[in-house]
C-alpha cells in the first residue's frame, strides 16, 4: 500500500530518487486527510529549497496545507499537469500526482527520512 | 496535517450517527455534535445535489414550537418579521435580533395552524434562541415548547427530490409550494414536510421524532437509490449554500452584524404594527445606511480566498472575507466578504490577500448560482 521504494517525511511528503534527481509528492494519507485537492502552488525552476522548509502549498476545498521539502536542492520542474487536474493528487499521489523534481544538493539527507515501514507505523498511530 | 477524526467524549450523536459511521463518513465535532463532513468527496456530493439529489442529516438544528392565542403576536414582537401575516401552511425566513440590532440567529418560521408556529434555529444557536424566545414570550398567552433534542431533521435536496419523496408521502408534495409546510406521514412515519432548504435547489426538509429517523433515512435512501441519491455531509452543505449566496451564522452573520450590512434589510419589517426587540436600533440603522456591505467575489487565479483573509481596494484595506471556496459548479474560487459600501457595486475590482500575495477579485451580485426553473 505504501510504496516501499520511497522515503517519507513526518509531514507526509514522499521522495523518489534517481541518480542525483529527486521527485517529490504527498502521500495518499495526506491527500485523504485534505479531501478534494483543488490547487497546488509550487516554486519556479531554479528555486533553491532547504530541507524541511516550506516550498509551496496544497489547497483542498476545506483546507490549506504547507508543503515541506524532504531534501534540499534546486527545483528542476514542477508538475504542470496539476494546474488543470489537481485531483490527480488524490487519485494517483505517487504517480501522475507528483509535484516537483529537484536536483539534490546533499544525497546524505535521505538518511534522515523515514522508510516505508517507519512511515506506515507513523500513520497507523492515526 | 489536519488529524484523523478522534473521539471527543463530550460530543453527542444525532439519531443517525450509526448510519454515518456505517457509510464510512469522515466525522468531526460540530458544535458538540458528531457530524459527517463527507462520505466520499465534497466535490462529488456537491455535484450530486446539483444534478440529482442528496440526503442530509440536519438533526442538530433547533425546533421550537410556539403555541397559544398570542403565539403569532408574541413572535411578531420577538422577531424582525411578521409571522401573523403568514397563511397556515406557509413559512418565512426571519431573524431574531438583540435590542442593539445585532443578529442573534437567522431562522425559518413555519405557521402550522392559526395558533401554532414552528421556529427552526441553527444548531449552535438553538439554546440561545430558546432562552431569548422564552424571555420575549413571557407574559403572553403562548407556550414555548423546545423540542430540538427530541426532533430529527432529514433533508432531501436536488432536482430529483420531488420524484423521490412524492410516492412516500401521504400529502401532495407536487402541490406543496416553495416555503410551504404540510403535516402528514412519510413512509407511514408521522412528519412535517417543508419545501425549504439552503442549497439553492428544489428540496424538502422532513421533521420526525428522533427515534423514527433511522427508518426514515433508510427508506429515503432506498427509494432514492435509482435516482442517484447520495448522502451529503457538512463540507458540501457549505459549498452548496455558498454558491446559493446564503449567509451562514458564524461567518456572514453574528452579534456584531445588523441585517442591513448582510443584505437582509428586506427581511426586517419596520412597517408591522407594534414594537419588536431591536426595532429602534434597526430603524436608526436603516436610516443611517450600513457601514459595510456583504458582497460576492469571484477571485482570479486558482487560490482560494478563505474566512478572515483581508480585502483591499488599492492601498486601502476595505474589508474581510467571510466565506470562500472553490465553486464546484463554476470551477472558480468564489467568496463572500464585507467591504466598504463604496466598494460594493458589482464590477468593482478589489484584491484579496491570500497568504502573502494578492489576487484580483471582482464584486459580483449574489447568488453565484441559481437553479433553472
Amino acid at each position: 500500500m505504501i510504496p516501499s521504494d520511497l522515503r517519507y517525511t513526518k509531514e507526509h511528503e514522499w521522495v523518489r530518487v534517481a541518480g542525483d534527481e529527486a521527485t517529490i509528492g504527498i502521500t495518499q494519507h495526506a491527500a485523504d486527510q485534505l479531501g478534494d485537492i483543488v490547487f497546488v502552488e509550487l516554486p519556479e525552476p531554479g528555486r533553491r529549497l532547504e530541507q524541511f522548509a516550506t516550498f509551496g502549498v496544497v489547497e483542498s476545498v476545506k483546507a490549506v496545507s504547507d508543503l515541506f521539502a524532504p531534501v534540499a536542492g534546486e527545483v528542476v520542474e514542477g508538475n504542470a499537469g496539476l494546474a488543470a487536474t489537481p485531483e490527480v493528487v488524490n487519485s494517483d499521489p505517487y504517480g501522475a500526482g507528483w509535484m516537483l523534481r529537484v536536483r539534490l544538493s546533499d544525497p546524505a539527507q535521505l538518511e534522515q527520512l523515514l522508510d516505508a515501514a517507519a512511515y506506515e507505523a507513523l500513520t497507523a498511530e492515526g | 496535517m489536519t488529524g484523523t477524526a478522534q473521539t471527543v467524549v463530550s460530543s453527542r450523536g444525532t439519531p443517525l450517527l450509526s448510519r454515518h459511521v456505517a457509510l464510512g463518513a469522515r466525522m468531526i465535532d460540530f458544535g458538540g455534535w458528531r457530524m459527517p463532513v463527507q462520505y466520499t468527496s465534497i466535490l462529488e456530493e456537491h455535484r450530486a445535489v446539483r444534478e440529482r439529489a442528496g440526503i442530509f442529516d440536519l438533526s442538530p438544528m433547533g425546533e421550537l414550537f410556539v403555541e397559544g392565542p398570542d403565539a403569532g403576536a408574541a413572535l411578531a414582537g420577538a422577531l424582525v418579521t411578521d409571522p401573523p401575516s403568514l397563511a397556515v401552511g406557509r413559512a418565512q425566513y426571519s431573524l431574531i435580533c438583540a435590542p442593539d440590532g445585532g443578529v442573534i440567529d437567522d431562522l425559518v418560521v413555519y405557521r402550522l395552524a392559526q395558533d401554532r408556529f414552528l421556529v427552526v434555529a441553527n444548531a449552535a444557536n438553538a439554546p440561545v434562541v430558546s432562552d431569548a424566545l422564552a424571555e420575549r414570550l413571557d407574559r403572553s398567552r403562548s407556550i414555548l415548547d423546545d423540542r430540538s433534542l427530541a426532533t430529527a431533521l432529514v433533508a432531501v435536496q436536488g432536482p430529483a427530490a420531488l420524484r423521490i419523496l412524492r410516492p412516500l408521502a401521504d400529502v401532495d408534495l407536487a402541490g406543496l409550494d416553495d416555503y410551504a409546510i404540510a403535516e402528514g406521514a412519510v413512509a407511514g412515519i408521522p412528519a412535517l414536510v417543508a419545501r425549504t432548504g439552503y442549497t439553492g435547489e428544489d428540496g424538502f426538509e422532513v421533521f420526525v421524532e428522533g427515534p423514527a429517523a433511522p427508518e426514515l433515512w433508510d427508506v429515503l435512501s432506498a427509494a432514492g437509490a435509482q435516482a442517484g441519491l447520495v448522502p451529503v455531509g457538512l463540507g458540501a452543505c457549505d459549498t452548496l449554500r455558498l454558491e446559493a449566496g446564503r449567509p451562514l451564522y458564524g461567518n456572514e452573520l453574528d452579534r456584531a452584524t445588523t441585517p442591513f450590512e448582510a443584505g437582509l434589510g428586506r427581511v426586517v419589517d419596520l412597517s408591522k404594527a407594534g414594537p419588536f426587540v431591536g426595532r429602534d436600533a434597526l430603524a436608526r440603522a436603516a436610516e443611517a445606511g450600513p457601514r459595510r456591505s456583504l458582497v460576492g467575489l469571484v477571485v482570479r487565479g486558482r487560490g482560494i480566498a478563505r474566512h478572515g483573509y483581508p480585502v483591499w481596494s488599492g492601498s486601502r484595506r476595505t474589508g474581510v472575507v467571510t466565506s470562500g471556496t472553490l465553486s464546484p459548479t463554476l470551477g472558480i474560487p468564489i467568496a463572500m466578504a464585507y467591504v466598504a459600501p463604496a466598494d460594493a457595486a458589482p464590477g468593482t475590482m478589489l484584491d484579496v490577500e491570500i497568504r502573502s500575495a494578492r489576487a484580483a477579485a471582482e464584486v459580483v451580485p449574489l447568488p453565484f448560482y441559481s437553479r433553472a426553473r
